[in-house]
């Protein structure tokens, strides 16, 4: 049967184009692959080569026409044995489903945004049974029993990275490793982020648990696109077939005049990437519970550490195995005054400031989100809800920050319960300066904490 | 065609030949389908049509055994359908429905198979290079005796990571065979405009990766260096890089006007090089297969195409639910 030749689509915008040159004409015989005219696109001219074999019977659109619409028949070509009388019976190939204008899909939100505000549901569980022994150790080592406590549970668990086998680590987080868990799991990679991190992520497709340290945050700019691209969206654009169990970690934000290139704080970038989890922890439990969590957990972890916390003792909890669930904030200290929220290194300033604002008779309520993907809202909107203020600290750049997020989210779920506009502390708009005295001064503190509350609670 | 000689002697038996016959002629079709629902605009974005490469992948996947791994570029529906990935789920994705392989949230540059050990799909220049030597690494570790055939093309060949992998995979002896399909231009760009050294194989000396050049038209070397590149890394022998000499016939993307070479350039090759037409010519001459034999072969294949294509264009749109799947994952979706 005669078939209709309809105007291609040849780039993905294309909605018409100009028919310039037919290069065959009625009575020719044509092979797939051989090049029947030229069309002008929006873009460039291009060839347009036959699909079939047959013989043109009939030019419908003639040289040189202008807006001809995608779709719209423009030959007719013959089979074997038919002729130009065969036209009227024409079929044009069945109208493609895609010009049809389906309707517009009515995708639902996502979850727990822009609803009426809903009571927030804040869990406010403690982390490990009350009663528990504890004992004092330093972030750094919390981290690093929670690595080998996971790499003996699983096999499958090994740690990658500049520096962290022979070496223990740049900041000695990785120490004893090697001795304990031998060269095959504890592997020294070449200054190569980039790659180590793509080679990460293909073994974590591969069966494995990888955890990748970065030297520093800074230097995962180099690999970004392998966390980014690989790592968070393979698991949607495969459909669920493939995901990736890798933790990336290691410290992150200022350390102390290191300069700009070595100062940055990243959990606004990666905060904002679905498919990712974003973990940052202030306390050695916090840190311990959440990268044991990490390492079992079934997606790309981010793993925000700090080296200043680093030496920091905290009391943790002496049991065999516990972990943090992500997506659960934690409340450090409850007041009834104002809200203030923070995370990772910020809980410092957050912390001192509320002991100082006691003091004046200012009771805050501090939380600590410790995960920015998921991030515990509810316990934010259910704590303003009590105390109709929230101040929010950050280390990291005001444009934007993880506190103008919350912003948005008190203003569309407790607008009606805030008194004051919410102040967010923050890293001031600079780059890191060197100078010990400008250092200061580009990032948070807790005179500024201190002033935001007087400024909300206006006292 | 102007007779040619292949540079491994055809001892091969006719089956091996009816083989690549078939599957090189699948991906031919295939692709020719694709282009054509792309203008009727059932296909959108990007699509990279495989047209001229056939016999890369159709060799080497000869010289896999069961269990290997592979990994690619954009330009992947001919590495899917020659592992094995049926083209019904294919077409389907690329056309961006519910049947298609990511449930059509992929397209035609994300599509991926853990059953099929096909890992993709990867849409950025050699990003894919270090995740081919990430699930080689996977399988050393877990002494799987398998190896990863990780391609990329001449363009990717210029990007760092390349090189940051070669340096990993040799120092920790990975089993992957890095295969360079040299289709002679990145996107418009020819290797002569954009390479300083034409022999990209030799790359891999700094780095004590034994490397070579393979006629791409030629099925029959392409499967012969593809059992010595996987004899070796089955060998323990670290990795092994093969340039395959390849020619696509069609544009970069189906955006392409080409005015980077002339028609006469592509017509040659088609003439005179063309991989399918090779081995019709081997089956014939050798006595393997007659006209009639060959006819049915196209029929059968054109027949499968068809279906195919009906099948994308008949199966629906993605549920809107979709939207919000497949984000996180509740737990380990299994990989390995």
């Amino acid at each position: 049967m005669a078939t209709e030749i309809l105007m291609p689509a040849l780039s993905p915008t294309m909605e018409e184009g100009t028919l310039a040159k037919w290069l065959v004409k009625e009575g020719d015989t044509v092979n797939a692959g051989d090049i029947m005219a030229e069309i002008e696109t929006d873009k460039a001219t291009m060839e347009f080569e036959a699909v079939d074999e047959g013989t043109i019977g009939k030019i419908l659109v003639e040289d040189g026409t202008e807006g001809v619409k995608v779709n719209t028949p423009i030959a007719v070509l013959l089979e074997e044995g038919e002729s130009a009388d065969d036209i009227d019976t024409a079929s044009s190939t069945p109208a493609p489903q895609a010009a049809e204008k389906s309707p517009e899909p009515e995708a639902k939100s996502a979850p727990a945004e822009a609803k009426a505000p809903a009571a927030p549901k804040a869990d406010a569980s403690p982390d490990w049974p009350e009663g528990t022994e504890m004992e004092k150790k330093t972030v750094r080592e919390a981290l690093n029993a929670a690595m080998a406590e996971e790499m003996r549970r699983d096999d499958t668990v090994f740690i990658m990275g500049e520096e962290v086998a022979e070496y223990e680590g740049a900041y000695k987080i990785t120490q004893n490793l090697l001795d304990e868990f031998g060269a095959k799991r504890v592997i020294d990679t070449p200054i190569t982020e980039h790659g180590f991190a793509g080679i990460g992520v293909g073994a974590s497709w591969g069966g494995l648990r990888p955890i990748v340290e970065f030297m520093t945050w800074n230097f995962a700019m180099q690999a970004i696109d392998q966390i980014i691209n690989s790592a968070a969206k393979t698991l949607y654009m495969s459909g669920g077939q493939m995901g990736s169990p890798i933790v990336f970690r290691g410290p992150n934000g200022a350390a102390a005049r290191v300069g700009a290139q070595h100062s940055q704080d990243y959990a606004v970038w990666y905060a904002q990437v679905p498919g990712l989890r974003v973990v940052q922890p202030y306390s050695a439990a916090c840190a311990k519970g959440l990268l044991k969590s990490a390492i079992r957990d079934p997606n790309p972890v981010i793993f925000l550490e700090n080296e200043i916390l680093y030496g920091k003792s905290f009391e943790v909890p002496k049991m065999d195995d516990f972990t943090i669930p992500f997506g659960k904030a934690k409340v450090w200290r409850e007041g009834t005054d104002v809200t203030i929220v923070s995370f990772g290194i910020g809980m410092t300033y957050a912390l001192e400031a509320a002991e100082k604002l006691a003091e004046d008779g200012i009771e805050a309520e501090v939380i600590d989100l410790r995960t920015l993907r998921p991030m515990d809202t509810d316990t934010v909107i259910a704590s303003v809800m009590k105390t109709n203020r929230c101040v929010t600290v950050e280390e990291g750049w005001p444009v934007p920050s993880i506190g103008s997020y919350i912003s948005s989210v008190l203003m569309q779920q407790a607008f009606d319960y805030l008194d004051a506009p919410v102040i967010n502390c923050t890293g001031k708009d600079v780059p890191m300066p060197y100078a010990a005295n400008l250092e200061k001064l580009a990032l948070t503190s807790t005179k500024e904490v201190i002033d935001a509350v007087r400024q909300v609670t206006y006292r | 065609m102007a007779p040619r000689k292949s540079a491994s002697k055809p001892n091969v038996s006719a089956d091996e030949l009816k083989t690549y016959y078939r599957d090189m002629l699948l991906i031919r079709r295939f692709e020719e389908k694709a282009g054509q629902l792309y203008g009727m605009g059932l296909i959108g974005g990007f699509c990279h049509l495989y047209i001229g490469q056939e016999a890369v992948v159709v060799g080497l996947e000869a010289a896999a055994e069961e269990g290997d791994r592979r990994i690619t570029t954009y330009r992947d529906h001919g590495h899917m359908l020659a592992c094995g990935m049926d083209p019904k789920g294919v077409m389907a994705e690329l056309t961006g429905r519910e049947d298609g392989y990511s449930r059509g949230k992929g397209g035609s540059m994300h599509m991926f198979s853990t059953e099929k050990r096909f890992y993709g799909g990867h849409g950025i220049v050699g990003a894919n290079v270090p995740l081919g030597a990430g699930l080689a690494f996977a399988d050393k570790y877990l002494e799987n005796d398998r190896v990863t055939f990780t391609y990329f093309g001449d363009g990717a060949a210029n990007q760092g990571q390349v090189y940051e992998t070669f340096n990993m995979a040799s120092l920790w002896s990975l089993p992957v065979v890095f295969v360079i399909e040299n289709n002679q231009y990145a996107m418009g760009t020819s290797q002569k405009r954009s390479t300083s050294t034409p022999d990209i194989y030799t790359r891999g000396a700094a780095f004590g990766i034994p490397g070579e050049a393979v006629d791409g038209m030629d099925v029959l070397a392409v499967k012969a260096a593809g059992d010595k590149a996987v004899k070796h890394c089955r060998a323990g022998k670290g990795p092994y890089i093969l340039e395959i000499k390849t020619y696509r016939y069609r544009g970069h993307s189906m955006s392409d006007p080409a005015k980077y070479r002339t028609r006469e350039e592509v017509q040659k090759m088609r003439e005179e090089k063309d991989a399918i037409e090779h081995v019709r010519e081997l089956l014939i001459s050798g006595g393997h297969a007659s006209e009639e034999d060959l006819k049915a072969i196209d029929k059968e294949i054109k027949d499968v195409v068809n279906k195919s294509a009906d099948f994308a264009k008949d199966s629906p749109e993605p549920a809107v639910e979709e939207l919000w799947t497949d984000i996180v994952a509740d737990v380990t979706p299994q990989n390995a």
